[in-house]
């Protein structure tokens, strides 16, 4: 299932937190070759894991991490304004509507409807919290597979080349890309709000009458 | 409604105490008409602040009986970064029920809305309003209001940092020079499309720099925004159309960083 966890909620999910950093080790520093930090249990975490932020995560039916994404609101302190502020001027966009995403990763063999289903999982976060957009951080080479997934960024400058190559873009919510990304990622629209809802309370609607 | 808001916002604006934010917040809750509005932070060195419209009793007991380690609000807020309806809360506890049952007796609402902001160093803030009324009409009055509502939360907050002991200056006000350049052509009165056109980006990204914009000059919409970095100098308009050196207001790099 798809699950929206704060940086304190993890805790109650260690099998898929631990699975979670492991695979960001995998992915960041084994496959794409980034200079991240990588502790004695194999997880790479990074400063910006301190501040709470929010994960989207695919968990596999066994209670592992299939894949995840972080974000952040661009209102309090963002990756994206303090290491890539020479990418471009877009660094320092500051608004409770645009939040930053950024540790896009996916497990090894992960199935190709993961990526989907993050996507769908942001394209969740901009309409139940009318965000207007989101700031990436990623592997250049993931371009190809968000076009591929229906959910382009606006590529708005890029570091390095070839393999080395990290770009910033610009997420913008419109709600035409919904049905596509919801085909690749092979779920309904009722079960994607439902796993919303199991993460946001709309399940459970206390009555408030006075 | 609109010019009310953009006049509550100039005023806190000028604010330079704890009275003036309880004054403003009073003032707030009568453009809103709705029974309490109440913002309180705990400062990165972890001093609590308040001010809101709730009864002085309802004030004093909540601190004497130490509620801010049962309140639903609190617990459920702190360590977010979204929005939340008093709805969507966990009030199935015991203890979140007498609670409950005694805020209301205070006359705090049935309903409410919180908005949780992440201030630098660990500063953390919550700006509330609440009120009594039906599911459907409280449903529609933060949605009609949600926008400006998190908007006058971060200017709050940003008054509230300014109150703090040590404080490190923010930066927030500072635009980017291309959020100039979107303020100083939408100022001379280009359309979105040949702002977007003319800084050779989309309108979708022109958008983030006005999004940006606006909220860094604390504004409610575009047009508002405009006039406040104007007002404020950080954008000069007046000469129309180039000038010798094919430049314009805002243009030129140098200028702006003269």
């Amino acid at each position: 299932m798809l699950r929206y966890l704060f940086g304190d909620d993890l805790h109650d999910h260690p099998k898929l937190r631990d699975s979670m950093f492991r695979d960001r080790a995998t992915q960041f520093r084994d496959r794409l070759g980034w200079d991240v930090t990588v502790d004695e249990d194999g997880f790479e975490r990074d400063q910006y894991d301190d501040l709470e932020p929010l994960y989207v995560i695919w968990e596999r039916a066994d209670g592992s991490h299939g894949g995840s994404a972080r974000f952040l609101p661009t209102t309090g302190r963002t990756m994206t304004e303090e290491h890539f502020a020479d990418i471009a001027d877009i660094s320092t966009l500051k608004s409770p509507f645009i939040w930053e995403c950024t540790r896009f990763c996916l497990a090894p063999q992960a199935e190709p409807r993961v990526a989907g289903l993050l996507m769908l999982g942001g394209g969740e976060l901009m309409r139940g919290f009318h965000l207007d957009h989101f700031l990436g951080v990623f592997d250049a080479r993931m371009i190809r597979i968000y076009r591929m997934i229906g959910s382009s960024p606006e590529v708005l400058g890029t570091s390095g080349a070839g393999r080395d190559a990290i770009s910033v873009g610009l997420w913008t919510y419109t709600d035409a890309d919904r049905e596509l990304v919801l085909d690749r990622a092979g779920v309904s629209s009722a079960l994607s709000e439902h796993w919303f809802g199991e993460a946001f309370g709309e399940r459970a609607l206390m009555p408030m009458s006075a | 409604m609109a010019q009310r808001l953009e006049r509550f916002l100039e005023e806190l604006e000028q604010a330079t105490s704890l009275e003036d934010l309880q004054a403003q917040i009073a003032a707030l809750r009568e453009i809103y008409k709705v029974d309490h509005i109440v913002y309180h932070w705990v400062s990165s060195d972890g001093e609590q602040y308040g001010c809101g419209t709730y009864s002085r009793e309802w004030a004093q007991i909540y601190v004497e009986r130490d509620y801010l380690r049962i309140d639903p609000v609190v617990l459920g807020c702190f360590q977010r970064f979204h929005p939340v309806d008093w709805k969507r809360l966990d009030w199935s506890s015991k203890a979140a029920r007498s609670f409950q049952k005694e805020a209301l007796a205070h006359g705090v609402g049935n309903q409410g809305y919180s908005i949780p902001i992440r201030g630098p160093n660990g500063q953390f803030a919550l700006f509330t309003l609440s009120h009594s009324c039906q599911d459907a009409e409280w449903d529609a009055f933060t949605d009609r209001n949600r926008r400006d509502l998190i908007l006058i939360a971060h200017v709050f907050n940003q008054k509230g940092l300014e109150f703090e002991k040590r404080r490190i200056p923010e930066a927030a006000k500072n635009l980017s020079p291309r959020e100039i350049d979107a303020m100083t052509f939408l100022a001379m009165g280009y359309s979105r499309a040949q702002v977007a056109n003319t800084l050779s980006i989309s309108e979708h990204t022109l958008r983030a720099y006005i999004e940006s914009a606006r909220f860094k000059l604390g504004a409610l919409n575009t047009t508002h925004a405009v006039a406040r970095a104007m007002a404020q100098g950080l954008i000069v308009v007046g000469i129309t159309g180039p000038d010798a050196n094919g430049g314009w207001p805002g243009k030129l790099a140098d200028r702006r960083a003269s």
